[in-house]
């Protein structure tokens, strides 16, 4: 790698963590280097240390922004981690239920997003069951800092590749109409979920509103200052006795004190103080 | 160890396969069309079947409905992976009696998920 290659990676670096306080990390820079190319041929930019002279002066803050949506890592699937989805989708959400069954509300935030398929798998594991939650006002609610992530979300519409990672084929032909090579879900489910733009360092709008957060495989791409934050920004959006969901590799152990591991539940996590 | 019975005639689609089934720790037997699938299960029932739908002799769709119909199936899941990716062939695959569907090209990842659908990981 040559000296201006590093050059080249520190200023993506640095573009990446003052629009989403995501760190690039070295093993990533690769996938960075072949995320940027459509960029380069977009705007017949010769290479990447050209881009990374055009960046360097702050002055084009649209192809700072292109930049930025290329570099954050979309990866996603439907139902993602199957064992782990299961677990929320069976004991948990039995739980919630017995907790809310006097006011019949839930409301669940699905935090960085990404393309939708997490809050749609949801938004489809609740439509699957509805004499169990007959009268009940489910409210999913997904965020994520990439305007073209959203924007696809919004459109429900998935390429083959997409639509068959992690989705039953019982549950692609019942909620989705096939468009050529494409899939697009079906109004119902796109209704059950609203999506908005939010960073998550910044703070969520409204204390105590969510009754089960989901923020999968994106604290790993934060510092730990950033991480700290994040963490605090979820405890203060979460209920008292509401349960915050990670990724599978994912710990708040050492990060922050204002959430403790379930005891019941292996992935999940409580408010410290409600213990 | 699951075992898997690969039912395709081509060549590089059952290499390729083979070579995802065998890293997921799968036992794998290969046929190179639906009659000869058939005869194979006689003798030994696989945990799963993963068919292609066009073949020579006898298609994916001829073999799952005599598959099913037939005494010697034993629960064997049945994964169609096909080019054949239009909603009416999968509707048809389903009703046949076919536990999951892969459409063509498909990778390890995509492979493994529906492996895990049917409950054969």
């Amino acid at each position: 790698m040559s000296a201006h290659d590093t050059r080249m990676h520190k200023q993506l670096a640095e573009l990446l963590r003052k629009h989403s306080g995501q760190q690039l990390m070295a093993n990533r820079h690769w996938r960075v280097d072949m995320a940027l190319k459509p960029i380069l041929r977009r705007h017949s930019i010769p290479d990447l240390n050209m881009l990374g002279d055009l960046l360097a002066g702050d002055s084009d803050a649209d192809l700072a922004r292109e930049c930025v949506e290329a570099m954050i890592n979309n990866e996603t699937c439907f139902y993602r981690d199957q064992a782990n989805f299961a677990l929320l989708t069976g004991p948990v959400l039995d739980s919630m239920w017995e907790k809310r069954s006097n006011t019949k509300r839930l409301r669940i935030w699905s935090a960085a997003c990404s393309t939708g398929q997490e809050p749609y798998s949801l938004a489809m594991h609740f439509a699957s069951n509805p004499e169990k939650w007959a009268g009940w006002n489910i409210h999913i609610h997904a965020t994520d800092i990439s305007t073209s992530a959203l924007a696809q979300a919004r459109n429900g519409r998935y390429s083959q590749f997409e639509i068959q990672r992690g989705l039953p084929v019982m549950l692609m032909l019942k909620h989705f109409d096939q468009h050529e090579t494409e899939w697009q879900l079906k109004e119902p489910i796109r209704r059950a979920v609203t999506f908005a733009k939010h960073n998550l360092l910044d703070a969520a709008q409204g204390a105590g509103v969510y009754d089960l957060i989901l923020c999968r495989n994106m604290l790993m791409y934060l510092c730990d200052d950033n991480r700290k934050q994040v963490l605090g920004n979820l405890a203060t959006a979460l209920t008292r006795d509401g349960m915050l969901m990670l990724g599978a590799a994912e710990t708040v152990i050492g990060q922050t004190d204002r959430f403790a591991a379930s005891q019941e539940f292996r992935g999940f996590y409580e408010q410290a103080l409600s213990r | 160890m699951k075992s898997c019975l690969i039912v395709d005639d081509s060549k590089v689609i059952r290499k390729v396969a083979r070579h995802i089934l065998e890293t997921l720790q799968f036992q794998v037997a290969e046929a190179v069309d639906g009659e000869e699938a058939l005869t194979m299960c006689a003798n030994d029932n696989p945990d799963v079947i993963l068919l292609d739908w066009n073949m020579p002799v006898m298609s994916g769709m001829e073999f799952l409905r005599a598959y099913r119909a037939s005494p010697i199936q034993d629960g064997a899941k049945v994964i169609f992976c096909t080019t054949e990716n239009g909603i009416a062939h999968i509707q048809a695959a389903i009703d046949a009696g076919a536990d999951e569907y892969v459409m063509k090209p498909f990778d390890r990842e995509t492979l493994e998920n529906k492996l895990q659908i049917v409950g054969c990981l």
